[in-house]
């Protein structure tokens, strides 16, 4: 029925195409703000800098946004082109917060973006602040539904199966809106973004200062996104503590792979700092261990047991044994929707159709009533997703958030003691640290879809089905095309954003006479602040 | 009528209004596009040109990505189908139309000429193709898809790519094309002067009558083409998969609407009204009328086609009584009452400030005012 290779490669392509979009929307997110910011202080004080500052970074952001909006493009196709059953399967719940997003944030991020660009001369200075506050909106309620929808995805609340259209359905709105994963998600995510918008704020900043350019503004904006990122960092780590709480009781075997747990322990159970994790042998080969910490870590308790893999797979074993049932009834109903008989018998059985669902793979002829325990076995096995790569992911971003945290505060530090300049150390640092959060934003995003396999909708919907029917040939098509227009673009994108950057704000000076004093001249070390 | 019958046709309404918004303001953006090279001769002319548009493209291509989220949402088994079933003309669609953001934003961002050249070429071609693809998409609605269902609704298409550039499929598109050109010269008259506005005028006038003429030719085709009738359905106010139904397939069944219906006539009226009265407009100077006349005709010229196929969305040409209708492709009624509130709250409030946006920047684009604003295109 299904290719696995087919399946693979729509998997590396959704994997790729998400990622590199991924790398354009943090940005796009923290930035609007530090833009907004920057632009209140100029409307409120009078100060130009403020708005030369406003103007230099906002082109760098359209520089990043332009990017954004092209591979963003990508992803509402290929939920249809590439996931074509999950999106039938699913559309009735999921399709509903994309199109919200289009209609509530989208439109305000794009129409308003056009005018905080060209607007300059045509809006007022509230006006124009004005906009600038709705592009920032409006790309985070982007962000919120599409949170949302992957929230979905993680932990599908607010929705039942209909075996009279063979979907699942929105029953609830509310409750997916305000699901506990989708608003962490929302929250977690968005601050990631602050905190990325941050970085690279001060790394450009921190470069001018090295070489004592553009001083005025380069020293504003240190100012700025270090305080900025203080916040967002210290917010980003609390609310990753508060998405793990939450993803950990609703998807135990996402929780299993972060921390390599193969075997339930009697609490407090010990935390892994680092392990060598072996998916063929279910074991550690080696681990660095600090006992008792897991348990608090996790459950905020001292007392409440975490399961790990074994007692998973058990689990798994049980639900896939009483999900066979549901699928059985559901291919009766398909040909006869008012079978009374199929339609009790799927009731009793449909919590566990994503199990059913999960063996079909294996059992003969794809036909649930032929598994024997061996498949189900298999199939059990499944529900753990890869547990080195999440472990490690995880990890990484972790260490990251942390790292970037110190940096912060030492930011703060000497921002607030006006004497960043003088430590030409930091300045490197800075500067060396501009790849940090994008990379740790990454590892987020490959925490949260690897752990969740096998399934493309947690516990529903098995990865396996949920792939289009294509060929391998249209496959490498595909992924060929994308992967040469993807570097082509990332190259010019980059070749963009260093040469305006190494040019610096005097790049945008041309219009200076219009409306007094704003170019770069007027920046020589002479008009410092002080 | 339950409530259910009047959500359904009410979203295949909305459906339409929204691809009729993607027409008019896509595909205008596509058409200055399309016409980018042509109108504009010198550089100072084609960055007056893209200038245009420049402030608003990015809001008018949420029609297009509205246009997905609201299939995805009100008719899932339509854009799971058809995405996946069109893929290689899918992914030539979304290659296309992602090199646009990047050749407004970066064309003019550095001096040189090839640098320049090669993204004005770019910006054609992602006028030009996706135009031609839409339109196209829609003429295979018209002509069926080959495409069923296993029992679980998973969906196979086993057609080829080449047949979905069938003629009648390369005449809708087109009709799409020069829709679109006509919408592109109409944008530019009104923020243009000298030569560009001149060459902008022409292009409607050229854009209208290509289109009057195929649309002409594509009615009397779709004359011919066989077209699709329900025999046995379920009700449709019931839940239902496109498993249950009885479809046939008869020549000229398309037109059945408009016998049973006579007054749908007024519709493909209202397309060919729009683009003759359009052209005489531009002939007279009138860039507004021309712009309004030309959706106007984008209104008829889309109505036509749903008049035609209603109930039908997406027919199969392999298994005709595994078609996709409004009845058996839609949402549940709980998601469509939900998108309904949602719709009727943030519709209006977009096009007021879609409308507040053009305000702001109405006026002629000035090649001075370019060579001033570092943030011009």
């Amino acid at each position: 029925m299904i290719n696995g290779t087919v399946v693979a490669l729509s998997r590396w392509q959704f994997a790729m195409t998400a990622l590199y979009h991924f790398l354009f929307v943090p940005l796009t997110l923290g930035l609007t703000f530090l833009l907004a910011a920057m632009e209140t202080v100029y409307v409120t004080t009078g100060k130009q800098i403020y708005r030369d500052m406003a103007q230099f970074w906002g082109k760098l952001f359209l520089i990043n946004f332009a990017l954004g909006v092209s591979t963003g493009l990508t992803m509402e196709f290929e939920f249809g082109t590439n996931w074509s059953f999950y999106s039938g399967f699913v559309g009735d719940i999921f399709g509903a917060p994309l199109a919200i997003e289009g209609l509530m944030a989208f439109f305000m991020e794009s129409t308003f973006v056009g005018l905080m660009a060209f607007g300059w001369q045509r809006l007022t200075k509230v006006q124009h602040l004005i906009v600038t506050y709705l592009v920032a909106l409006g790309s985070n309620l982007s962000a919120l539904w599409i949170l949302v929808a992957n929230g979905f995805m993680q932990d599908p609340q607010g929705a039942k199966f209909n075996p009279l259209t063979m979907r699942m359905e929105l029953h609830d709105f509310p409750a997916l809106l305000f699901s506990p994963d989708a608003q962490d998600k929302f929250v977690h995510t968005s601050i990631a973004g602050y905190v990325t918008a941050s970085v690279f704020v001060l790394g450009v900043s921190a470069y001018y200062m090295l070489q004592r350019r553009h001083m005025a503004l380069a020293k504003r904006s240190f100012r700025m996104a270090a305080l900025f990122g203080v916040l967002a960092t210290a917010g980003v780590i609390t609310l990753g503590d508060a998405l793990g709480f939450v993803g950990g009781h609703a998807q135990p075997t996402k929780l299993a792979a972060m921390e390599a747990m193969w075997h339930t322990e009697a609490p407090p159970a010990p935390f892994n700092v680092a392990a060598i994790p072996s998916q063929s042998q279910q074991r550690n080969l080696w681990t660095l261990q600090i006992p008792y910490v897991l348990t608090p870590l996790i459950t905020h308790t001292t007392t409440q047991s975490v399961p790990g893999v074994d007692t998973l797979e058990a689990q798994a074993v049980q639900r896939i044994k009483n999900g066979i049932p549901a699928v059985e009834a559901l291919k009766r109903l398909s040909s006869n929707p008012n079978d009374p008989q199929a339609l009790t018998q799927f009731d009793a059985h449909q919590a566990d159709l994503g199990y059913g669902f999960l063996v079909q793979r294996y059992a003969p002829n794809q036909d649930v009533a032929l598994a024997t325990n061996a498949d189900i076995a298999k199939a059990a096995r499944d529900v753990i997703p890869q547990v080195a790569p999440i472990f490690w992911t995880f990890r990484v971003m972790v260490a990251m958030g942390l790292l970037m945290l110190a940096f912060f505060i030492a930011a703060v530090m000497f921002t607030l003691r006006n004497d960043a300049e003088k430590h030409r150390w930091f300045l490197k640092l800075a500067l060396w640290m501009i790849p940090v959060p994008f990379v740790a934003c990454e590892m987020g995003w490959l925490v949260a879809e690897l752990g969740r396999q096998p399934w493309t909708v947690y516990q529903m919907l098995p990865t396996w089905m949920a792939a289009s029917s294509h060929t391998v040939g249209y496959m490498v098509f595909s992924l060929a095309g994308f992967l040469l227009l993807y570097s082509i673009f990332i190259a010019v994108e980059m070749y963009l954003m260093v040469k305006f950057i190494r040019l610096g704000p005097s790049a945008h000076g041309r219009e200076s006479p219009a409306h007094g004093g704003g170019s770069a001249g007027t920046y020589a070390p002479a008009a410092m602040l002080k | 009528m339950e409530a259910y019958v009047i959500l359904k046709s009410l979203w295949w309404l909305l459906l339409g209004v929204l691809l009729m918004g993607l027409a008019i303001m896509v595909g205008m953006d596509m058409g200055v596009g399309t016409l980018l090279r042509f109108v504009g001769r010198t550089d100072t002319e084609r960055r007056v040109a893209l200038n245009t548009i420049g402030p608003h493209w990015d809001g008018n291509q949420v029609w297009f990505i509205l246009g997905g989220g609201a299939v995805f949402a009100a008719f899932p088994l339509i854009y799971a189908t058809a995405f996946s079933g069109l893929y290689v003309v899918m992914l030539l669609l979304l290659w296309t139309m992602i090199v646009r953001p990047l050749g407004f934003e970066y064309r003019s961002k550095l001096p040189g000429k090839n640098w320049r050249n090669a993204w004005d070429w770019l910006l054609f071609l992602s006028g030009f193709l996706p135009m031609v693809i839409y339109g196209a998409a829609v003429g295979n609605m018209l002509d069926g898809v080959p495409f069923h269902f296993d029992w679980d609704m998973n969906s196979h298409y086993t057609g080829s790519f080449i047949t979905l550039f069938n003629p009648f499929a390369i005449v809708t598109g087109l009709v799409s094309l020069s829709l679109s050109i006509y919408m592109g010269g109409a944008m530019l008259m009104g923020r243009t002067e000298g030569a560009v506005y001149e060459r902008a005028r022409k292009a409607v006038i050229g854009g209208g009558l290509v289109a009057a003429v195929l649309f002409a030719l594509a009615g009397v085709w779709v004359s011919f083409l066989p077209g699709y009738q329900l025999v046995a359905a379920p009700d449709p106010g019931a839940a239902q998969t496109p498993l249950q139904q009885t479809v046939t397939v008869a020549s000229g069944a398309w037109l059945h609407n408009f016998g049973a219906h006579p007054a749908l006539w007024l519709v493909p009226v209202l397309g060919f009204a729009g683009m003759l009265l359009g052209m005489l407009a531009a002939g007279n100077h009138k860039p507004i009328l021309t712009w309004w006349l030309g959706a106007l005709a984008w209104i008829g010229v889309i109505g036509t086609a749903g008049a035609a196929m209603f109930p039908f969305m997406m027919p199969s040409s392999s298994d005709p009584s595994q078609s996709l209708t409004v009845w058996n492709s839609v949402s549940s009624a709980h998601t469509l009452a939900w998108m309904t509130g949602w719709t009727a709250v943030f519709v209006p409030l977009v096009l007021w400030y879609t409308s507040w946006a053009f305000y702001v920047m109405r006026g002629k684009v000035k090649s001075e005012a370019i060579e001033a604003d570092e943030h011009a295109y």
